[in-house]
């Protein structure tokens, strides 16, 4: 059993050594990362949204729908973990007085 | 393959940190160290993916109006994306712990082969 | 938590921190345009600040957001999010295109405001759910 554990942290760790090769050099300004859509998102991103932060403007106004998904996903595991634990949401007979 | 340089230190850190939660979520055998493991790749990914943002020179990703150049900015997208990374797995979190609670409720132990052994007798 | 961890001191240190984490949280919410912030951090210290009180002090200072109100303050954030994007395809954009709303600004300022919005929501959700989170994680034995 450990030597099974030993053999799949080998295997990943390999073909993390095989993957090094594809890196960009750190802080290269010319990566993939940093071309394509990144650059126009720096360029106008303050005078079509009106707010200088960008990372503010990409999470709520370009990718608007995807912070949604996200809240919902939030909101889910808060609901999953009120229903797996059977918490009690308010007392029984709570607000029934006549 | 450059394997010894360090222009790609920040992948080897993040490489040894994957690896150790990988071997952790394997082999250890108490329930909530294995969730701890879980997390730990989590961060291992998340600081990878900034630190593919980088910029050498750049400053942070507010719009100054003296500087004009793009390049003098890091990347903002990978910051975005990654925040909604990081809220998922508060999400995994916050259920994996509430079904660790039932576990305990019911078997009475976290450790993983005495939870497998009741499971066994049950049967 | 039925065991708070009360006691001298952390009550007066409580008394001292959490009024000024409370305005940093409102701070960063409110100052996420133009500096690093927004709606998840200041919701996340916003949470932080009542988990505390619930640590230090237990089951008497809930600030009313009892677990109830903690789902309904989560729905609510949600349903300001979604409604917000709503109005904007009654207004013949698309969904959550703040650019159409009928507001009196510049387009560029009808997406901040609309941005601000949002943030907002996401304020409510995130504090409402970890607050819920932390009430369901620590009711152990409580009339099960």
């Amino acid at each position: 059993m450990r030597a099974l554990v030993w053999l799949v942290v080998l295997l990943v760790g390999s073909v993390l050594i095989y993957a090094e090769g594809g890196l960009p050099r750190l802080g290269d300004a010319h990566a993939p990362p940093a071309r394509h859509v990144s650059p126009r998102y720096i360029e106008r991103s303050h005078t079509e949204t009106g707010t200088p932060n960008f990372v503010t403007a990409i999470l709520a106004d370009y990718r608007a729908y995807d912070t949604l998904g996200e809240t919902t996903v939030i909101f889910t595991a808060g609901l999953a973990c009120v229903l797996i634990l059977r918490v009690q949401l308010q007392r029984p007979g709570r607000g029934r007085r006549p | 393959m450059g394997m010894l340089s360090l222009g790609a230190l920040h992948y080897w850190l993040v490489a040894c940190l994957l690896l150790i939660g990988l071997h952790s979520m394997l082999a250890q055998r108490n329930l909530l160290k294995k969730l701890m493991a879980m997390n730990i790749m989590q961060v291992a990914v998340i600081v990878f993916f900034i630190a593919l943002a980088a910029k050498t020179g750049g400053t942070v990703p507010i719009d100054t109006p003296s500087i004009k150049q793009v390049d003098a900015y890091i990347n903002p997208l990978p910051h975005a994306l990654m925040l909604t990374a990081i809220v998922v797995g508060v999400s995994t979190t916050g259920v994996a712990l509430a079904l660790l609670i039932r576990l305990y409720r019911r078997y009475g132990t976290l450790e993983e082969p005495e939870v497998l052994a009741q499971l066994m007798e049950s049967a | 938590m039925k065991t708070p961890f009360g006691s001298l001191l952390l009550d007066a240190a409580c008394r001292l921190m959490v009024p000024f984490i409370l305005l940093f949280a409102l701070y960063v919410v409110a100052h996420g345009h133009d500096s690093p912030g927004g709606g998840f951090q200041g919701g996340t210290i916003l949470a932080a600040t009542m988990i505390l009180m619930r640590m230090v002090h237990g089951q008497e200072h809930l600030w009313g957001l009892h677990r109830l109100s903690a789902l309904r303050l989560a729905c609510a954030g949600i349903a300001l999010y979604a409604g917000i994007g709503l109005l904007s395809v009654l207004w013949q954009g698309q969904y959550l295109d703040y650019g159409v709303l009928p507001l009196p600004v510049s387009t560029a300022r009808a997406h901040a405001l609309g941005i601000l919005g949002i943030e907002i929501g996401v304020v409510m959700a995130v504090a409402g759910v970890f607050v819920l989170m932390f009430d369901a994680l620590t009711a152990w034995g409580e009339d099960d």
